[in-house]
């Protein structure tokens, strides 16, 4: 099996969520873990780095679908950075670019939460 | 001439098993000649059909399995997907709403409009106590 790791820091008072492999229905379920607990902790404003994500299946969207609204409610966002072609083809296929901000790069996230 | 390769697995309807899908098709496609987007397209279909089974057809039970069969011709790509579990609805063309559906706290749905877009051809219909999702996508 593939490996899927999540790893979390913090920059710039922003919450960094960094993906790494392939993100399916069998490894979702990490990457919602990791949302929640932010959303727990009061951690809303949020940053997904995809530069490490090779992969995305519809899955991986869904968990993004289900915790925006929380996420937002809370004064907070999910900001997606640093896809490649690959990656950003499903989210677009999918309409995600008119609800989600994906962004350049983490500092372009910053920028945007800041403004 | 036109030759036919089939190359053939078999898993047991598990989302752990969905890597292994992954490689099995990306390995044999690249090896007859398919390329980047279009193995990219193949590979994400058959995640999400696989996925549809697993969660859909079969409900998590990870008794049950799944043949997939591959089947590379000069013009094409076919991959053929048996189960023996329920039939799942299979005929959404629309993209879906995804502003309506995470206001309705709903996912899915997604998987069935990414596998029509990104691929030729695709049909599911049943026969006996067999579900068959047939999916091909010609050779760029």
């Amino acid at each position: 099996m593939k490996n899927f790791s999540i790893n979390h820091r913090t920059r710039s008072g922003y919450s960094v969520i960094d993906l790494h492999g392939e993100l399916d229905a069998h490894t979702a379920s990490q990457l919602e873990d990791a949302l929640k607990d932010l959303i727990n902790q009061k951690k809303c404003n949020i940053i997904v780095n995809c530069a490490e994500l090779e992969y995305i299946a519809s899955a991986g969207l869904g968990v993004f679908m289900a915790y925006i609204e929380d996420v937002r409610a809370d004064g907070g966002d999910i900001k997606l950075t640093n896809m490649s072609d690959k990656v950003y083809n499903v989210f677009d296929l999918l309409g995600f670019p008119a609800l989600y901000d994906i962004l350049k790069d983490e500092s372009d996230a910053i920028d945007n939460f800041n403004s | 001439m036109n030759s036919i390769t089939t190359y053939q697995i078999n898993i047991s309807a598990s989302t752990h098993n969905l890597s292994e899908v992954r490689d099995f098709i990306t390995g044999h496609a690249e090896s007859c000649g398919f390329e980047g987007e279009q193995i990219a397209d193949i590979r994400l279909a058959v995640d999400e059909a696989v996925t549809n089974i697993i969660k859909h057809a079969y409900q998590n039970d990870t008794s049950k399995e799944i043949d997939i069969t591959l089947k590379i011709s000069d013009s094409q790509l076919c991959i053929l997907l048996i189960d023996t579990g329920k039939t799942f609805e299979f005929k959404t063309y629309e993209p879906p709403d995804i502003k309506k559906q995470i206001e309705q706290k709903k996912r899915g749905g997604m998987g069935v409009y990414l596998i029509q877009s990104l691929m030729d051809s695709v049909s599911y219909t049943r026969k006996g106590q067999k579900n068959r999702m047939k999916m091909c996508k010609n050779r760029a």
